[in-house]
């Protein structure tokens, strides 16, 4: 059999006639197997692209995304069982937010067969499909939505045929539904009975016309989850729950300042003394414990005397970061000269917030001298398996990188940090390990949205907007996991005046944007300062830009004496997002009367190839705010969120109603309770008794999302999309309830709510009164 | 090295491991039991969440020389036999296993585990008291789901309580 990934480049697919109409492969083989090239999606002709103020609207991440497919002449393939459930695997990462679920409904549509019947698992690590293997960006969908119907429904065309053979009949007269072929006379044939009659001795281009969305009736309704049943049963595995053998529980003991390295370990015969350790070995990081028992590793981590060498920041505060981050900030551009233009401003402060999932980092590795397996969730497993392969010194082709589901990323995943850890562990222990981040390690050592600054300057005259400036400074964002090698590679596709940015102002210019009529609009991006681990947190910029815009226009509609809503309706420049913002308006009855210290706020958010608005109400009175929970922040609640999401094409109406439900206590968390405190050169918050991401006591009570109708035939992003519009929202509400518009987030960031736990050693020690808690 | 007995999901089960050692490692280590989850170590996340005699509680922070031979304890493995049999619903799982599927609950699904076996010893401590769940009760919910998924847990354990 031929494999589908030694094709030629030139012999792969390229699609020609009609819009619905796509070329592809059935793969030479035994049992039916459709392919298709994954870039077919790519479409040159948007690299002309006119120079305009605002690029995010008409070229965005999402497009570059997109284009990173172009030169990556690659297949993915669609494979029929005699089973009668079809397999794919899909180059991506599964990390909560439901892309297996929306993949399995693609194929199911395209096939006719049962959602349950198609099997969606993670591809390793594909070298050959370079950029196209990096989930980020909330692209998935966006990137794979017409490849892979494409494939599905070649093998669906060769089914048929098959089918007209075996049952004497003609293709067209056939019927296929939920896995069954049948003929005019009644007789049938199930997938399962032909996905080897319909297999190809050769490879071969086949042509197929995809469904019209109107036919549809798997897309765009509401499906539960393919991998519901095993989370409910916790039968769902993730890296720490593989069983690899020989792959012994393994933790890594942390410098008390951040980033800070091992010089010596003074008791390591000590500690390899202790029960179950078996291994103890100094690496780059930390001194690595492996044990029998996780429990056992916590002790060796907490038994170990090392001295350190300080880390970059040590001394430093928050603080301290903020005033060096201000020495980066640029000039605001000049507002126009109008002697009788107002000028309106504010300054915000966003501080360090965690990006810590669930599921800590986490990965096996077995490393030998000839070669290396690595598991691990990875959003970037190309990017790994190159770094980890010249870390080891072995060729690409003998590092394996396979991508497990993880229990959150939040932007976290697109590193491979623990990977890399892990297979530096296991090559020196020369064992394998399966290495888990503790929590505390998660927290501090782990990666952290940057801080940063947004200045926002409008110009008013009478009641229009002249200008509008915003000078977002931030502590640099690291895209070292690809996202901007990818853009190196695509610089020649972006509009010509994007393509001398670095990769930080690039992916600024190419999410942000202000969907207002406010003249001259400018956003712009200085980031400075490499000392801290940092990278997305469910989006980029979005919800910090987003939340000083929305405040910004909120000030601007109280200086004009105009409504927040009816503010925001008659300067919106785009259709999609008044129809959101109308319907949240209406749904959540803006304007309706609330008591004293308690409020509603209103924002919309444009990105990811869609529009999203928001209504909170929020309660601020002081008997709401200084509830006691027990070890816990409180503070203001927001008792209510209306929220419409418009994605262009909704696969799954279900799933993204989850991500937004998911996004909007994100969005709750930035804006009044989660940040991290740098303090003495380490962050103090080591769990999640120290850092309030939103609980069920601050998660509003009533929640109603409105997925609004398809207006596209192509699907958005949605992981990410609910953030900024919440964040922007609740900020709103809050200054409304109090009448003072909030310049820091989260706005409780000054006050520290908790006991700091031990930096040396590195770990707090388990409690054991257990039983005294039971319910 | 000492012999650790006690009731794994309705059956006796001895393992030889120090005292000290928490009970989460030896289900999750020793045993290969791995539905309860590893989130903090400290009895703060929730995620282990599991059951003895009945009520909930962290093994992440019981060593396991503290469980006693009879002591039986029930992991989310062991959730859908401690329902009736004519409790169990389509999937042949416990109500609020059922309720979690109904209202598609999970995301990334890590937290899922424990958010169930909590569910549940909520929704018994309610009965205990005679009384049905409230809104005070479901704000006092520890366990945290970084995906945020707090809206359908609380419509799940709503109609979950409704089938136990
Ligand atoms: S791991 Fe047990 S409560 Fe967090
Ligand atoms: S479902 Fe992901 S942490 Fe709860």
């Amino acid at each position: 059999m031929l494999d589908p990934q030694s094709l030629p480049a030139p012999a792969l697919a390229r699609h020609d006639v009609g819009r619905r109409r796509f070329l592809g492969y059935v793969i030479g083989g035994t049992t039916l197997m459709a392919a298709v090239d994954l870039g077919l999606l790519a479409d040159p002709a948007r690299a002309d692209i006119p120079t305009l103020p605002q690029p995010a609207e008409l070229y965005d991440l999402n497009d570059l995304l997109t284009h990173a497919a172009m030169p990556t002449a690659n297949l993915i393939t669609v494979t029929m069982n005699e089973d009668g459930t079809a397999s794919f695997a899909l180059p991506r990462a599964e990390v909560g937010q439901g892309i297996t679920t929306s993949t399995a409904m693609i194929i199911a549509e395209e096939l006719d067969l049962p959602v349950d019947k198609v099997h969606v698992t993670l591809a390793p690590a594909r070298p050959e499909l370079l950029f196209n293997q990096l989930t980020g960006g909330s692209n998935t969908t966006i990137s794979t939505y017409t490849p892979i119907r494409v494939a599905a429904a070649i093998a669906k065309k060769q089914l048929l045929e098959a089918a007209a053979i075996l049952l004497g009949s003609t293709v067209g007269s056939l019927v296929a539904k939920a896995g069954v072929i049948e003929a005019p006379d009644g007789s049938t044939a199930t997938y399962g009975e032909l996905a080897t009659k319909a297999a190809s001795p050769t490879t071969k281009k086949v042509s197929v016309t995809l469904k019209a969305d109107a036919e549809f009736a798997v897309v765009g309704t509401p499906q539960n989850r393919v991998d519901a049943l095993a989370a409910v049963t916790g039968t769902k595995e993730y890296t720490t729950d593989l069983q690899v053998a020989d792959a012994l529980p393994t933790m890594v003991c942390r410098a008390p300042t951040l980033n800070g390295t091992p010089l010596a370990v003074r008791n390591k015969a000590d500690v390899l003394a202790l029960p179950g350790v078996t291994d103890v070995v100094m690496i780059d990081t930390g001194v690595a414990v492996r044990a029998e028992t996780f429990g056992q590793c916590i002790d060796g981590v907490r038994a170990l005397d090392v001295r350190w060498l300080d880390g970059p920041a040590a001394g430093q505060s928050d603080a301290d970061a903020l005033a060096h981050m201000k020495k980066a900030e640029l000039p605001m551009p000049a507002l126009p000269k109008n002697p009788l233009a107002r000028t309106v401003s504010a300054d915000f402060t966003f501080w360090f917030r965690s990006n810590s999932a669930m599921d800590t980092n986490s990965a096996v590795a077995d490393v030998r001298p000839d070669g290396a397996t690595i598991w691990a969730g990875l959003k970037s497993p190309v990017i790994a398996q190159q770094a980890i392969a010249e870390e080891l010194g072995l060729p690409q082709d003998k590092v394996t990188v396979n991508v497990v589901q993880s229990g959150g990323s939040f932007g976290r995943r697109l590193f491979f940090d623990a990977a890399m850890e892990a297979a530096k562990i296991s090559k020196a222990m020369g064992k394998p390990v399966k290495l888990m981040w503790h929590r505390a390690d998660d927290a501090r050592a782990g990666r952290a949205h940057p801080l940063c600054t947004s200045r926002v300057r409008a110009s008013l005259l009478g009641n229009e907007v002249l200008a509008f400036h915003q000078s977002h400074t931030s502590v640099e964002t690291d895209y070292r996991h690809g996202l901007g090698e990818l853009i190196t590679a695509n610089l020649a596709a972006l509009p010509t005046n994007l393509g001398n940015l670095g990769f930080a102002e690039t992916i600024f210019v190419l999410t942000q944007e202000v969907p207002y009529n406010f003249g001259v609009v400018l956003q712009t991006l200085a980031e400075t300062d490499q000392r801290f681990n940092t990278g997305s947190m469910r989006n980029i910029y979005s919800p910090d830009v987003r939340c000083a815009n929305e405040l910004m226009v909120d000030m601007l509609a109280k200086e004009v004496g105009k409504d927040p809503y009816a503010f925001r309706r008659k300067l919106l420049r785009n259709n999609r997002v008044r129809a959101v913002l109308d319907k949240v308006a209406e749904v959540g009855q803006w304007g309706r009367s609330m008591p004293a210290g308690t409020a509603q706020g209103i924002a919309i958010h444009k990105e990811y190839k869609g529009a999203s608005a928001c209504l909170v109400e929020i309660d601020a009175r002081p008997e709401t705010v200084n509830r006691e929970v027990r070890d816990a922040v409180t503070g203001p609640r927001v008792t209510k969120v209306t929220f419409a999401i418009d994605v262009g094409l909704a696969i799954n109406p279900r799933g993204l109603e989850a991500q937004m439900q998911g996004c909007i206590n994100d969005g709750i968390a930035l804006a009044l309770t989660s940040s991290l405190h740098l303090r003495d050169g380490h962050f103090m918050e080591a769990s999640w008794d120290n850092y309030f991401y939103t609980r069920q006591w601050n998660t509003p009570p009533e929640v109603e999302v409105i997925v609004m109708p398809s207006t596209s035939e192509e699907p958005g992003g949605a992981g990410e999309a609910g953030v900024a519009a919440t964040f922007a929202a609740v900020a709103c509400a809050y200054a409304r309830a109090t009448g003072t518009v909030p310049k820091e987030f989260p706005i409780n960031h000054h006050q520290i709510s908790f006991e700091e736990k031990t930096r040396i050693p590195p770990v707090p020690e388990s409690p054991v009164d257990g039983l005294d808690h039971t319910y | 090295m000492p012999e650790q007995t006690f009731i794994l999901n309705g059956e006796s089960v001895t393992v030889e491991v120090e005292d000290d050692v928490r009970l989460l490692w030896v289900l999750r280590d020793l045993l290969g039991v791995t539905g309860p989850k590893y989130g903090c170590g400290i009895n703060v996340c929730k995620a282990c969440t599991s059951h003895i005699n009945g009520r909930a509680f962290n093994p992440c922070s019981v060593p396991v020389g503290a469980v006693k031979e009879t002591d039986e304890v029930t992991t989310i493995e062991g959730l859908p036999a401690t329902a009736a049999e004519d409790q169990r619903g389509e999937h042949g799982l416990h109500p609020m296993q059922e309720a979690w599927l109904e209202r598609d609950v999970a995301q990334c699904g890590y937290c899922q585990p424990g958010q169930i076996m909590a569910a549940v010893a909520v929704v018994n401590r309610a009965r205990r008291e005679d009384r049905a769940v409230t809104d005070a009760d479901l704000d006092g919910i520890r366990n945290i789901c970084r995906c945020g998924t707090y809206t359908r847990i609380r419509e799940a354990i709503r109609a979950g309580e409704q089938q136990m």
